[in-house]
């Protein structure tokens, strides 16, 4: 089941919610959605389930149209909407019980569906309940549910993670992981290192376009460009000399010392280049030890920062 | 069509679920058991074996009835977020409404039929004029219909339930008495459709046991037009200008 989306746009009055974005979710794939406030991540994810109609462009689910047909593309995703919308004075049960039958998931397979979404879920303590007795986070798993009641191929999960706890954060993310697998899965999420954890690939957006596309590791390249590497060197008696022997290596473009310690730099490598051997190579050289060389990775926070305040 | 069954099998277990079902039933047989045996131009007043008095009361008390019932059908599910789970199910906009309006119908079905002793018990006391009688539960439904096509609509454009209420009441007044006045105060062609788009004087004809298609038609074309509008309301969100 893929998803293309091409030059969608939407506008709310003279505002656009999202403007003029396309990409693609390929199966399988897991697309973590990343951006501000008001980006533009839920009018997107509205669209795709064929909740509203966008201005203009189109999504293709499997090649299907949402503006052909809307509810042949509405059997095959589960969606769990943003502020996770429920009917509180419902039991659990009857509640996964109707959006079944809703899904037109066959009588016959209805009881083992629930039973499974219960065990999935870990709602079995809870399922007696109404909605409304529920803790937040229960009351999540709920949602979950029933998005996945009908074992759709693509699940859209708007923030899934909201209000759950560090234990239920990491079980929720495991199940993410487990089920794209075999199903292509969207979701979004304000908290960075759980799209790092889960997603396959990042879309990060901002005032309704798309500012950045990739797996983690390719947006790292693209927002450092070159390698910054941590030194620390040891049996060596001059700092300038080390300096000065530093800045002569070829690769090498920029020698800051870091303040506090004598023998510890800072060293930017010149572009697509590496100055790993040739540090190492350099302290062989002069009898220098090596005790340390770290590469500094730009957090994943700064990227999105840098991105999305521009 | 299965869709519809299901969405109205929720609606009517949420009426029995939340006791708003037990006090509206426990209200209406109340006042319209009160008024057509006990007190006023009651059935030993007029002193004929006839439901009349009946019909004239439920006309009344249906009206304050069903929108109580209709109000949060929709403007709920719009205020509380839930109307986007309903609408990005494999559903269309139609068979949420349908499924609604066929809940709430049924409620008001149960309500008739719990009735029904009523007229068991008129049956004892003299010589009813059955065909009247039925003729006055067909034309109950027909109105029923109307009122919760109305109070649908009223519930679809907007979020807040009082509002749904008032506007459903609103709307009905027109039908029920605005219209009836100025039929009677226009003449000529003017006067006939405010005649014919008051809904007492149908009600009127068909209580009284004169079945006519005409009537059939102005309460099912009110029902179908509430429920497009209602329909329409929802489908509110796709229109791009």
């Amino acid at each position: 089941m893929s998803i293309v989306v091409n030059n969608l746009t939407k506008k709310y009055g003279t505002q656009k919610a999202v403007d003029n974005i396309s990409f693609e979710v390929k199966t399988g794939e897991i697309l973590g959605f990343l951006g501000p406030n008001g980006a533009g991540k839920t009018t997107t994810m509205k669209i795709i389930t064929c909740y509203m109609a966008p201005n203009d462009g189109d999504v293709k689910v499997n090649g299907i149209s949402i503006l052909d047909n809307p509810e042949e593309i509405k059997k095959k995703i589960g969606y769990l909407p943003e502020s996770n919308p429920l009917y509180y004075d419902m039991p659990v049960l009857a509640y996964l019980e109707y959006v079944a039958k809703l899904q037109n998931v066959p009588d016959s397979q209805i009881p083992d569906r629930i039973k499974e979404m219960v065990r999935v879920c870990g709602l079995d303590v809870e399922k007696h309940k109404t909605i409304g007795e529920l803790s937040k986070g229960y009351r999540q798993r709920v949602g979950l549910a029933q998005a996945m009641i009908h074992d759709p191929e693509i699940l859209i999960l708007d923030e899934p993670t909201t209000g759950l706890d560090p234990n239920q954060i990491v079980e929720i993310r495991k199940l993410i992981r487990e089920l794209g697998r075999e199903k292509t899965v969207i979701l979004s999420t304000h908290i960075l290192p759980e799209v790092e954890a889960t997603s396959d690939r990042i879309l990060i957006i901002n005032n309704g376009k798309i500012v950045a596309d990739g797996t983690a590791d390719t947006l790292r390249k693209q927002a450092q460009g070159t390698e910054v590497l941590r030194i620390e060197i040891a049996e060596a008696t001059d700092k300038d000399e080390v300096f000065s022997a530093l800045m002569n290596l070829d690769t090498v473009d920029m020698v800051d010392a870091v303040s506090g310690s004598d023998f510890s730099f800072m060293v930017n490598s010149k572009e697509n280049v590496s100055s790993r051997k040739e540090i190492f190579n350099l302290c062989v050289k002069n009898n220098w030890v090596l005790t340390e060389l770290t590469p500094i990775e730009t957090k994943l926070e700064d990227i999105f920062r840098e991105l999305t305040t521009k | 069509m299965k869709a519809i069954w299901v969405i109205a099998k929720k609606e009517f277990v949420t009426f029995f679920d939340s006791l708003a079902a037990y006090i509206l039933l426990v209200v209406f047989l109340g006042i319209s058991g009160f008024f057509t045996w006990l007190f006023g131009s009651d059935i030993f007043f007029i002193g004929q074996a006839t439901l009349q008095p009946f019909f004239g009361v439920a006309y009344w008390t249906l009206f304050f009835f069903i929108p109580a019932l209709t109000m949060k059908m929709l403007a709920e599910e719009k205020r509380s977020g839930t109307i986007e789970l309903l609408l990005t199910k494999p559903i269309t906009d139609w068979q949420v409404v349908a499924g609604k309006f066929l809940a709430a119908f049924l409620l008001i079905v149960v309500a008739l039929l719990l009735t029904l002793p009523y007229y068991i018990t008129l049956t004892f006391i003299g010589d009813v004029d059955h065909g009247a009688v039925w003729s006055g539960y067909f034309g109950m439904l027909l109105m029923s219909m109307t009122y919760i096509s109305i109070g649908l609509f009223a519930s679809s454009i907007t979020n807040n339930q009082i509002v749904a209420f008032l506007l459903s009441l609103f709307i009905g007044v027109f039908f029920l008495i605005i219209f009836n006045v100025l039929a009677s105060s226009f003449t000529g062609d003017t006067a006939l459709i405010f005649n014919y788009l008051s809904l007492s004087t149908h009600y009127d004809s068909i209580s009284r046991g004169v079945i006519d298609s005409r009537d059939l038609i102005y309460f099912l074309s009110i029902t179908f037009f509430g429920l497009l509008l209602a329909e329409t309301a929802l489908a509110k969100r796709n229109i791009v200008e």
